[in-house]
C-alpha cells in the first residue's frame, strides 16, 4: 500500500482549523440523526419559559411592564441553552472521550489539543443554538413578544463575546473535571443552582439591586464572572432598551473581551496542567487497553 | 555502508504506577524495569511477552502519552519528553479492542473525521478511506453506523484509521486481539504489504501471540516483567535454544543419496529406506536453515521425487520457556 497522492504539508493553522471542523461534525451531524433530540431540544425549555411567562402575566398588574419581563424572560430562557451546555455537556466531554477511548487519539494526533476542544465547543454551540432560535420563535409566536434591535452592532459583538467567553469557561471546565474526576465536579454542580438565580436567567440582573440595594449590586458584580450574565444583560439592553441594564453597554462589552481572554488562558492552562498530570500518573487512557 | 537511522531508542527505561490497593493503601507497581532497546527504521519489529509485561506501558511512552519515571526513550530521533509535538507529526497508534469513534457516526464519516486531525484536505482523505476499506474488505460497511461494526469489523476500522495517516511509525498493540483467522489473516498480510511497498516505514507492533511475531516480525524482542529479555530475529532467537535446525525428508525412487552428504552446511545426516513403500525417510541436521533450499534442489538431480518436507525447529514459545522458566500463556 502506497499512497500517490502527496499534498503539500498544510500549515499550522489550516491543520487545527481542519481539526476544529473535524470534532465539530460529529455533534452536527448527529444532532440531526436522534430524532428525539428534537423534542428534548426544543420543546422542553419552551415549556420551562412559558410557566415563566404565566406567573408574570399574572402577577405584574402593568402590562407594558409584564411584557418587558416577558421579552427578559424570552431571551433568558434563550440563553439557558448555551450555559446547560456548558455545564452539563462541555464540561464533561473530555471525561467521556477518554471513557470512549478517543482521548487518547486526541492527544496523539499532531494537532493543539485547544482547537480539538474548540470543535467540541463549536459543535456544541451549534446543537444549542437550535434550542435557542427555538425559544425565541416560540416566544414571538406563541407570547406576542416584540423583539427590535435597537444596538446591531452591540448585539453582534456582545452575542459573540459572549459565546467566546462562556465555551473558553467550558474548556477550562472540561480539563478541570478530567483532573478531579466526577466526586469533585458533584460539589460544583451544588452551586449551579445559585449562580442560575444569580446571572439573571429570569430576571434582569439589576432586580437585585431593586430588591436588596448595595449587596444586590455585588451580588451582580460577582455573578458578572460567569460570562452568561453581562451576556445576557447586554442582549437585553439591545432589545428592550437600556434602562434595565446593569452597566453601560461598552463596559459590558468590555467586561467580556476581558473575561474571553481571561478564560481561553485559563482553558488553555488547564489542558496544559492536565495533560501533564495525565501523562504523570498513567491517567490520560484508559488502562483495559 | 550508511547507517540506518535508529526509530526507536530505548535505555534503562522504567516506568512505576502509584495503585490505591485494598483500603487506600498505595503500592507501586514496577510496569518498566530497566528496558533497552533499539529499533531501526524500516523494520517490522515485535515486542513479545505475556499480560502485563510492559508492552502498552512501552507503547504509550513511544507515542508520548506517558511520561516514563526514568530513562530515556527517543522516537524517530526526537525524545519523548521535550518534542512531543514532532514525534506526533509522523506517528500513529492503532490498539486492538480499541472502540474509538463515535457510534452514530458511520465508518466513513470517523474515519474522515479522524483525518482531519492530521490535516489531510478533504478529497485526499476521502479516496485514502475509500482505498483502505477495499483493501480492509470492509467496503460494505462503509455507511454502517460504528456501533453495529462487530469486533473484526471495527479493529479493520481500527486499522484503516492509524495507515490512512501514512506514518513513518505506527504502534499497534495487538492488532488481532480476539479476531477470527481470516480477519488475523487479512490484517497480517496487510502489515507486510504495507512493509513491503515503501522502504523507510516502520511498525512496532506487540502481541502474545509467538506465531504472529515468528511470522511477521523481521526482529523480535522478548519481554517479562518490565524487562527485555533477549531481542533478536525469530530464526536467531531459536537458535539461543537449539543451535541447529533439523529437516526431515521423504523421497521416491532414490539412487545415489551420497550427494545429499556433501551439500555444505548439513551436519548430520541419516536415512531409512522403505523397500516396500519404495520411499526413503532422510534426518539432515543443518547449521543454517538456507541450507533446505540447496537440499531440495538436490533431490531432482539424484532422479527422485519429493514425497514430503517437514522442518522441526524450535518456536519462540520454547525461546520465551528457556528465557523465562515458564510458557508464554502460563501465570
Ligand atoms: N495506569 C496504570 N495504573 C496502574 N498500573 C498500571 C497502569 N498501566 C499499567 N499498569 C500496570 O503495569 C504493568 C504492565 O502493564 P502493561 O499494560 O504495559 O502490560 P502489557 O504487556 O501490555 O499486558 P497485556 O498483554 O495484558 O496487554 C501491569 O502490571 C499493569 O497492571
Ligand atoms: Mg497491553
Amino acid at each position: 500500500m502506497e499512497f500517490e497522492d502527496d499534498y503539500p504539508k498544510p500549515s499550522w493553522f489550516r491543520m487545527n482549523y481542519r481539526a476544529l471542523w473535524g470534532r465539530a461534525y460529529p455533534r452536527i451531524i448527529g444532532a440531526n440523526r436522534e430524532p428525539s433530540w428534537v423534542f428534548f431540544e426544543t420543546f422542553l425549555p419552551i415549556l420551562a419559559v412559558a410557566a415563566y411567562v404565566f406567573i408574570y402575566k399574572a402577577w405584574i398588574p402593568e402590562p407594558t411592564m409584564a411584557e418587558l419581563m416577558i421579552g427578559f424572560v424570552i431571551v433568558g430562557g434563550a440563553m439557558t441553552a448555551y450555559w446547560m451546555n456548558v455545564l452539563w455537556s462541555m464540561a464533561a466531554q473530555l471525561y467521556w472521550e477518554k471513557e470512549m477511548g478517543n482521548l487518547e487519539l486526541f492527544m496523539v494526533a499532531p494537532v493543539s489539543r485547544m482547537s480539538i476542544l474548540g470543535g467540541m465547543a463549536l459543535g456544541g454551540m451549534f446543537t444549542s443554538t437550535v434550542r435557542a432560535v427555538s425559544t425565541i420563535i416560540a416566544g414571538v409566536l406563541l407570547f406576542g413578544v416584540s423583539l427590535t434591535v435597537q444596538e446591531p452592532l452591540y448585539l453582534v459583538l456582545i452575542f459573540i463575546f459572549t459565546m467566546l467567553a462562556l465555551y473558553g469557561m467550558g474548556m477550562m471546565f472540561a480539563s478541570l473535571y478530567m483532573m478531579w474526576g466526577r466526586e469533585a465536579w458533584h460539589m460544583s454542580i451544588l452551586l449551579t443552582e445559585p449562580i442560575y438565580l444569580a446571572s439573571g436567567f429570569w430576571f434582569p440582573l439589576k432586580g437585585f439591586q431593586y430588591m436588596l440595594g448595595q449587596p444586590g449590586f455585588w451580588i451582580g458584580v460577582g455573578a458578572s464572572l460567569i460570562p452568561i450574565t453581562l451576556g445576557l444583560d447586554g442582549m437585553r439592553q439591545c432589545l428592550f432598551g437600556t434602562e434595565m441594564g446593569f452597566f453601560p453597554l461598552w463596559l459590558e462589552l468590555a467586561v467580556l473581551i476581558a473575561l474571553t481572554g481571561l478564560f481561553i488562558f485559563l482553558a488553555r492552562l488547564a489542558l496544559a496542567k492536565m495533560e501533564e498530570l495525565g501523562k504523570k500518573e498513567g491517567r490520560l487512557t484508559l488502562r483495559w487497553q | 555502508m550508511t547507517m540506518i537511522p535508529n526509530a526507536v531508542e530505548i535505555k534503562d527505561l522504567r516506568r512505576t504506577f502509584k495503585t490505591k490497593a485494598v483500603k487506600s493503601k498505595k503500592e507501586l507497581v514496577t510496569a518498566l524495569d530497566g528496558a533497552d532497546l533499539e529499533i531501526k527504521e524500516g523494520e517490522l519489529f515485535g515486542l513479545l511477552g505475556p499480560n502485563g509485561a510492559g508492552k502498552t506501558t512501552i507503547i504509550k511512552i513511544l507515542a508520548t502519552l506517558l511520561f516514563p519515571t526514568s530513562g530515556k526513550a527517543e522516537v524517530l530521533g526526537y525524545d519523548v519528553m521535550k518534542d512531543a509535538y514532532q514525534i506526533r507529526k509522523n506517528i500513529n497508534m492503532v490498539s486492538g479492542g480499541e472502540t474509538s469513534g463515535y457510534g452514530i457516526l458511520t465508518v466513513n464519516e470517523n474515519l474522515w473525521m479522524f483525518s482531519q486531525f492530521y490535516g489531510i484536505p478533504g478529497k485526499i482523505a476521502k479516496k485514502r478511506i475509500k482505498r483502505l476499506l477495499r483493501v480492509m474488505d470492509l467496503e460494505k460497511k462503509a455507511d454502517a453506523k460504528v456501533r453495529t461494526l462487530s469486533t473484526g469489523e471495527r479493529q479493520k476500522a481500527n486499522m484503516i484509521r492509524g495507515f490512512m495517516t501514512d506514518p513513518k511509525l505506527i504502534f499497534l498493540d495487538e492488532p488481532t486481539l480476539g479476531l477470527d483467522v481470516n480477519a488475523s489473516r487479512l490484517i497480517r498480510d496487510f502489515i507486510k504489504d504495507w512493509m513491503r511497498s515503501k522502504t523507510g516505514r516502520t511498525v512496532l507492533l506487540t502481541t502474545h501471540y509467538m506465531m504472529e511475531a515468528d511470522e511477521l516480525c523481521d526482529r523480535v524482542a522478548i519481554i517479562d516483567q518490565g524487562k527485555i529479555l533477549a531481542c533478536d530475529t525469530p530464526a536467531n532467537l531459536k537458535r539461543l535454544v537449539t543451535k541447529e535446525s533439523t529437516l526431515k525428508l521423504e523421497i521416491r525412487k532414490v539412487q545415489d543419496i551420497s550427494a545429499f552428504q556433501n551439500i555444505k552446511g548439513v551436519k548430520r545426516f541419516t536415512y531409512d529406506h522403505n523397500i516396500t513403500a519404495g520411499i526413503t525417510k532422510l534426518n539432515f541436521i543443518l547449521d543454517d536453515e538456507a541450507i533446505v533450499a540447496d537440499i531440495v534442489a538436490e533431490v531432482p538431480k539424484s532422479g527422485s521425487k519429493i514425497v514430503s518436507v517437514e522442518k522441526s525447529e524450535p518456536t519462540l514459545e520454547d525461546v520465551f520457556v528457556t528465557l523465562v522458566g515458564r510458557g508464554l500463556h502460563e501465570n
